[in-house]
């Protein structure tokens, strides 16, 4: 809301400056996001009466002007506006003048012409193009022919006006308008508030001999009120008005319609003006519209509307859309005498209704939307209406039609100070807290207090204790609120055990060289359903209203954004790269989801490129699936879980059919480590790239074994190596499962230390090498002992794989 | 006798200390002083002398041995260090040379911004609560003193899912889920972080999804001046001990009175810069007091408990400390960007 600092001196008393004032109504509630100079460095700019004005001899599109800038002087002028003429007051920025933009007019020769200053338009005098009136869009600005040659034209202009923005909270729509806001100010300064004179003079005819109001619904529409100007004349609105409406953001049209608008901004009521002339009928009656109904709107749009819109009929047609905007037939033009002015309250939903399925969002539509204070109906009406007497030498007829009710009742709400002492933590006394509602303007009695507040009806955002409380506290001041600390009991704070895992796993992954990554939840429907390793089938979860496809789908895996990371770095010729990402997945096994997906915490990371690196050295590994099952395996070490998880070998979606383990935990899947399948690979333009993905929540909600201090060993163990030659596809951790079994008690450590696959080996046999570490932390084993195990070991290897020891 | 036994021992110094090598030290020790060397014979010859003599060429006889022996492991010492040295000079390094790098990698910058703020919480006796991102209507906007048709809910154009399911646009409903749980007894003490979704366009500023940190507190007699207390401490420990906050009265449907808070610009401490857009605050986050509605529908007494909540975004802090111009850089995760962090 642009509010002129101007036109709020008009209802109440301002003795501070434009900053002065944002900075006290941002601090009491309303926040001032900024207070602009209307005058954007202008300087020199005079009043100038245009005495001659001849064509250029030099120049077709040029004019040559002798213009009074004031005090007998006359400058000669070359203008090149198309409306400049003899006879008019004009703005004139005479040598030594600064235009905005820190313009300085000089004199200047043009086309062998002496010109001695610019004739300005408002453009040129830094008011927007879309602002400026039509017929002055294209030339210079007009002034009323009393202005005084010499005299400021910024005076005349209204351009030494600030405007202040007020961004608006949606509780606070009582402030859309300035004698809403002339009301938060004068609570705010103590002052009081001077609303406009609304007695009006009127003809002795009745405005319902003229018109009858009809309402279908007082729900849609409680209230329609019809006023009847007779005789008016349509022609510019005078300049003050023009500015202010301007200065607000809207563009002068002519007197009736500036009215509607400037009463609109004054009051906060929408108001219409009608061609009574061309309404084709003498009844409004008020209707939803019916659907497919169509209407031409002043805009000169043919509109089709809907059965949820409410429309404004003569009986027959639609003349326009309730509060969004009017129809083009019975639109006021220049020939119009006789204006029908509509004040009325609408129901908030079918405004926004029609508002939005038409796209049409005005300042009318949106103080609907807000809602406008329903006992300010008639007062706006009354003031429009003398406004268009005054000003469009209007009559006034005698009354107004009316259907529904015109005012409702107010109510009041209770207080209690000690109460509202409590909540805020202040010591405000009962008499303090009279005074802030006597500045709000609210009435009220107390007693011991007890105070019970009548909520004026501009403010429907208070209706419970606590908005009375935030209002006192507000005009008291927040500066002046203690700070004090919580009374509570002293109770430990601290994370949950998942919780502190959960940080641990980050910060093993980062110890163990990754990047976290944040990358979004919602995805394109395809990848979606990507890498998913649960088995079970489960739909996609689509959200209803998309931004894009790329942004459509909720996640079930974290890898498909991570490679789009991988790709976005690729793309910016960075090709070694090793992220992970900790976050939510939503998984639904229903058709139709009724109910919350299942969520769950995954942490999944991707390699790609070189990993280890060290240049002056000749080191430079890139990565592999060891790397990969190391990070996990660590892991799975920190998380206190190494001895309950296995990897097999496995397949999923889009990973390597040969290099893609299952992690186990149990027995039971919590995700997989592997090679990108090669050609998603090859799809997305990546290096071999290996990737993890593990149900953190799965891995987690097993309980986990206390941690037990084990006696450090006394006694000397016995490592015993062994090479074994077997079947080259058969899997090494099946050899280890079996060592580990044979080995019994005494076996402590079984550690591979040999892979060899090669010319030496029999084809379709490979060599692995392990070692075995025996002891017995009570005792020095005997060899005797130690054979004997050993021994079982190479009969088990023997027994269920035909291992033979490597000669 | 002791002129022999003075010549030997000139002698063998001399000898001594022209070895170069730990070898030829050993030669001389093994000619003068072994079993078959030149002291040896003189000793052996002592029969001959008088008893009187005996004795003092014999003590003589040992002084000289001692100290050749003396000699040579001094000058053993000696050599051994000199060999040490050249062995260590022989071995030395360019230490100006890169070392090898340890893989390490660390946290996303928000990840940093919330540990930060989770942990400077949780010393102040707050615990961490989490909820779903798919969420109901009914707690995402119901709960939260958002009937349907309420104007602000269009302040946050939501991700549908069905008609009663969405993609959570704020942290709230974890506040409604935990003072469920909590059966209308306090006290409730917790923050909520986590991520949020609204339908925006992605541009410098907005982002579909982000994060938000929430805080609650519900309790008896808690009040607004309370909220100040623990905001306060918040500022300074997160930006910084001189920072001023400043609480402007704004609006939440969940909270009333509701507040802005505003800290003084950590820039240019108040006077007006680029950061603070001339007005010397920075506006930080959005609180206020529970909603006695929001209280009742969680099942609370709201003649007797009285709460505050407070949310802020991650993203806009971490822009703030850290100079960030564009919140697409959070999601683009450009390694460039990431290893930045380092020390966040």
């Amino acid at each position: 809301m642009l509010i002129s600092y101007n036109w709020l001196k008009e209802y109440v008393n301002v003795e501070i400056s434009p900053s002065e004032l944002a900075d006290k109504i941002t601090k009491s509630g309303i926040e001032v996001e900024m207070v602009e100079s209307l005058n954007k460095g202008i300087s020199g700019v005079v009043v100038g009466y245009v005495q001659e004005c001849i064509q250029h001899p030099n120049a077709d599109k040029l004019r040559v002007c002798k213009v009074d800038v004031g005090q007998g002087e006359v400058s000669q002028i070359v203008c090149g506006a198309p409306n400049v003429a003899q006879g008019q007051k004009v703005a004139v920025a005479v040598p030594g003048a600064v235009l905005p933009g820190n313009f300085k007019i000089k004199k200047a020769k043009l086309r062998g012409e002496e010109s001695h200053g610019m004739i300005c338009s408002l453009q040129e005098l830094g008011v927007d193009t879309k602002l400026v009136p039509k017929e002055y869009s294209t030339g210079i600005f007009v002034m009323p022919s009393d202005a005084e040659p010499g005299s400021d034209a910024l005076e005349y202009l209204n351009l030494n006006d600030h405007v202040l923005e007020l961004g608006l909270t949606p509780n606070r729509a009582d402030c859309l308008n300035v004698i809403g806001v002339a009301y938060e100010v004068a609570a705010i300064l103590e002052q009081e508030v001077k609303l406009p004179n609304l007695t009006i003079a009127t003809i002795e005819e009745k405005a319902e001999d003229f018109i009858s109001v009809h309402i279908d619904s007082l729900e849609d529409n409680p209230y329609y009120g019809a006023m009847i100007i007779r005789d008016v004349k349509i022609g510019p609105s005078p300049l003050w008005m023009q500015n202010r409406l301007m200065a607000s953001g809207i563009r002068p049209i002519n007197n009736i319609v500036d009215i509607t608008n400037y009463v609109l901004l004054e009051y906060g009521q929408p108001l219409h003006a009608f061609d009574y002339n061309r309404l084709g009928s003498k009844e409004i009656v008020v209707r939803r519209a019916n659907e497919g109904e169509h209407i031409l709107t002043l805009d000169d749009q043919d509109r089709t509307l809907k059965n949820t819109h409410l429309v404004i009929t003569n009986g027959k047609d639609p003349i326009a859309v309730a509060g969004v905007m009017g129809g083009a037939t019975s639109e006021v033009q220049n020939d119009t005498t006789n204006v029908l002015l509509e004040a009325a309250y609408f129901a908030s939903q079918r405004v926004r209704a029609a508002s939005k399925d038409l796209g049409l969002r005005s300042e009318a539509s949106s103080r609907y939307e807000k809602g406008i204070d329903r006992n300010r109906v008639y007062a706006a009406a009354m003031r429009a209406a003398g406004l268009m007497a005054e000003l469009a030498g209007g009559k006034v007829a005698r009354g107004i039609v009316e259907a529904g009710k015109r005012e409702v009742n107010t109510y009041s709400v209770k207080m209690d100070v000690s109460r509202m002492n409590g909540l805020l933590g202040t010591e405000i006394s009962p008499e303090q807290t009279g005074a802030i509602f006597d500045r709000l303007g609210f009435s009220y009695k107390e007693a011991e207090g007890q105070f019970e507040v009548v909520v004026p009806s501009r403010r429907p955002d208070i209706t419970i204790e606590a908005d009375l409380i935030e209002e006192v506290g507000r005009i008291y001041g927040y500066d002046r609120i203690p700070t004090t600390y919580l009374l509570s009991e002293a109770r430990p704070g601290g994370l949950t055990k998942n919780q502190s895992q959960r940080r641990d796993i980050r910060a093993y992954l980062e110890g163990a060289g990754l990047y976290q990554a944040v990358t979004y939840a919602l995805t394109t429907p395809a990848k979606s359903t990507h890498f998913s390793f649960s088995g079970e089938k489960v739909y996609p979860i689509a959200v209803a209203h998309p931004m894009s496809e790329e942004r459509s789908t909720l996640r079930m895996s974290l890898l498909p954004q991570l490679l789009e990371v991988l790709q976005y770095n690729r793309n910016r010729s960075m090709e070694d790269i090793a992220i992970y990402e900790m976050g939510s997945v939503f998984i639904n096994r229903q058709e139709k989801l009724t109910e919350l997906p299942e969520e769950y915490a995954f942490v999944s990371g991707a390699v790609t490129g070189v990993f280890n690196e060290h240049l002056w050295q000749g080191e430079r590994k890139t990565v592999d699936f060891y790397v990969l099952k190391g990070i996990l395996e660590g892991l799975m070490s920190e998380l206190n879980l190494s001895e309950r998880i296995t990897y097999e070998a496995g397949e999923i979606e889009n990973m390597h059919p040969g290099r893609t383990a299952i992690v186990k935990l149990d027995g039971i899947s919590v995700g997989f480590v592997g090679q990108l399948h090669p050609a998603l690979q090859k799809e997305l333009n990546l290096k071999d790239t290996y990737v993890f993905e593990l149900n953190v929540t799965n891995l987690l909600e097993k309980e986990t074994d206390q941690m037990v201090y084990q006696t450090l060993p006394r006694y000397p163990s016995i490592t015993r190596d062994i090479a074994l030659v077997v079947d080259q596809e058969l899997p090494a951790g099946d050899l280890t499962t079996v060592i580990q079994a044979a080995g019994g008690e005494l076996l402590k450590e079984v550690n591979l230390f040999d892979l060899y696959e090669g010319e030496k080996m029999e084809e379709g046999k490979k060599s692995l090498a392990f070692s075995l570490k025996y002891f017995d932390p009570e005792r020095t084993l005997t060899d005797e002992e130690v054979v004997t195990a050993h021994n079982r070991v190479l009969k088990s290897l023997e027994e269920r794989f035909g291992a033979q020891l490597r000669k | 006798m002791k002129d022999r036994l003075e010549a030997l021992k000139v002698e063998a110094i001399g000898q001594i200390k022209e070895s170069q090598e730990l070898k030829d030290l050993q030669a001389v020790k093994v000619a003068y002083l072994g079993k078959k060397g030149p002291i040896t014979e003189v000793l052996k010859g002592m029969g001959k002398l008088s008893a009187e003599e005996r004795p003092v060429i014999g003590a003589y006889a040992n002084e000289v041995r001692d100290s050749i022996q003396q000699e040579i492991d001094k000058k053993q010492t000696e050599l051994e260090n000199a060999a040490i040295l050249e062995k260590l000079a022989k071995e030395t390094i360019d230490v100006s040379l890169p070392g090898r790098p340890v893989k390490q990698g660390n946290a996303h910058p928000l990840t940093a911004v919330v540990t930060e703020i989770e942990d400077l919480f949780l010393s102040m006796g707050f615990t961490i609560a989490e909820g779903p991102e798919v969420e109901t209507d009914y707690y995402n906007f119901e709960a939260l003193n958002l009937p349907k048709g309420h104007p602000a809910r269009d302040m946050q154009d939501s991700f549908f899912i069905t008609e009663d399911l969405l993609l959570r646009t704020q942290t709230s409903p974890v506040q409604a889920r935990t003072m469920e749980k909590h059966e209308g007894q306090g006290p409730v003490k917790i923050i909520s972080p986590g991520k949020v979704y609204r339908r925006d366009n992605d541009d410098a500023t907005h982002s579909h999804q982000f994060m938000q940190i929430e805080g609650l507190v519900v309790d008896q007699n808690v009040r607004l001046s309370d909220l100040k207390g623990v905001l306060e401490t918040f500022a300074k420990k997160m930006f910084g001990d001189d920072r001023k906050i400043r609480l402007r009265p704004s609006f939440f449907p969940f909270t009333e009175p509701s507040v802005e808070m505003d800290i003084s610009c950590f820039k240019c401490s108040g006077k007006g810069c680029s950061i603070c857009k001339q007005t010397g605050w920075i506006e930080i986050l959005g609180a206020g007091m529970v909603h006695p509605n929001v209280l009742e529908m969680a099942g609370f007494d709201s003649k007797k408990y009285t709460g505050f909540a407070f949310g802020m975004g991650p993203e806009r802090i971490a822009m703030l400390k850290y100079g960030i111009d564009d919140i697409r850089h959070f999601y683009a995760n450009d390694i460039r960007f990431l290893k930045q962090f380092k020390n966040a």
